[in-house]
């Protein structure tokens, strides 16, 4: 049987969907078409983007970079709490330091994961898509020359 | 109306000071800015550090022309609602931001012709003033490619465990998945 026909007639397959604000947000809603039939969840660092998702569960987490370590620790505290209370199956998220730790931390509680690396990211990965690789079991650029054999890979893009 | 907007962090006085001495020259008195944290203080034009969306949302629509960083939040928000847009990208050497990634953002959607380019202030005026000779543009589809909606779902769905089933459905190219070559040669070899 396949994961689909478990899922028929049974709960929606519940998703947390992470993005930080501005050009990651904004590629997240390009993207939630393919969630139609999910329970979705989403997480950003913005508390005003709520209102551009009155029917899910919204959650407004530490706006860190990589600059910040102590800033990192808070942010990646409250998204463990986050996956613990939401269990998600899976984990989506177009970047950037929330969605890092959102899949790091989401493979240890089992959730399958999906990273696609901001359009921005035309000459090199960032820095946080590189470094998820290893965590991400669908590790997607939006640019061809970026994709490799081994991953990152390209299925498209958001425009 | 003109909105220029440089997101909502890092400062980008270079952009906000060349819209605002453009709206002197041309006496314009209808330009409204979104200037994050930048330090230069507009003279004549209206402003605000941050929009919440829906403010944001309100402002881009009533625009004739979008003026912006080359991020891709500004450019897909512009594109969506088919106004034109100029951007002028950030410089790292200028510590506009970390690196020449929206250098490398313009020229690509430069190239393409969804975006103006200015690459600097005199070139920004320039093209300001072009923009304006063109009204409203095609929208861009709201949702991203039907190819990145149908990966995500078969992911979602399960299927993309089945690695070969994607492949062979066409749905994924053999270097679109992690291993995929080592599991296309196994499931061509279980077929012949």
């Amino acid at each position: 049987m396949s994961l689909k026909e478990k899922q028929k007639g049974v709960k929606p397959l519940r998703i947390l969907a992470v993005a930080s604000s501005g050009g990651h947000w904004v590629q997240l809603r390009r993207v939630m078409p393919a969630f139609e039939e999910s329970d979705v969840a989403y997480v950003t660092v913005m508390e005003s983007y709520r209102s551009e998702v009155p029917n899910n569960r919204f959650y407004s987490v530490n706006d860190a970079t990589r600059w910040s370590k102590r800033g990192l620790i808070v942010l990646a505290m409250q998204l463990a709490w986050i996956i613990a209370k939401e269990r998600p199956s899976v984990i989506v998220s177009t970047g950037a330091a929330p969605g890092y730790f959102a899949i790091v931390l989401g493979r240890l509680f089992g959730a399958r994961t999906i990273w696609i690396d901001s359009m921005a990211n035309i000459e090199n990965l960032s820095m946080s898509g590189a470094r998820v690789g290893r965590y991400a079991d669908l590790w997607l650029t939006q640019w061809p020359h970026l994709a490799k054999s081994e991953g990152p890979h390209y299925a498209g893009g958001v425009l | 109306m003109i909105f220029a907007t440089v997101g909502s962090q890092e400062p980008f006085d270079r952009l906000i000071r060349a819209v605002d001495e453009w709206a002197v020259l041309h006496g314009r008195s209808d330009v409204f800015a979104q200037i994050g944290d930048s330090t230069y203080c507009p003279e004549h034009i209206k402003f605000t550090k941050f929009l919440e969306p829906s403010e944001y949302n309100r402002v881009i629509h009533e625009a004739s022309v979008v003026v912006a960083h080359a991020g891709m939040g500004s450019i897909i928000s512009a594109l969506e609602i088919g106004k034109p847009v100029v951007v002028m990208p950030r410089r790292g050497a200028l510590r506009e931001t970390r690196n020449d990634h929206q250098v490398a953002t313009a020229e690509r959607f430069g190239v393409r012709g969804r975006v103006i380019v200015a690459q600097d202030e005199q070139e920004l005026a320039e093209k300001l003033d072009y923009a304006l000779t063109l009204g409203t543009m095609d929208r861009v589809n709201p949702e991203a490619s039907p190819r990145l909606i149908a990966t995500i779902r078969a992911f979602l769905d399960g299927e993309l465990g089945e690695q070969e089933s994607l492949i062979s459905l066409g749905k994924l190219e053999p270097h679109a998945i992690r291993s995929a070559p080592a599991s296309l040669a196994a499931f061509r070899a279980r077929k012949a």
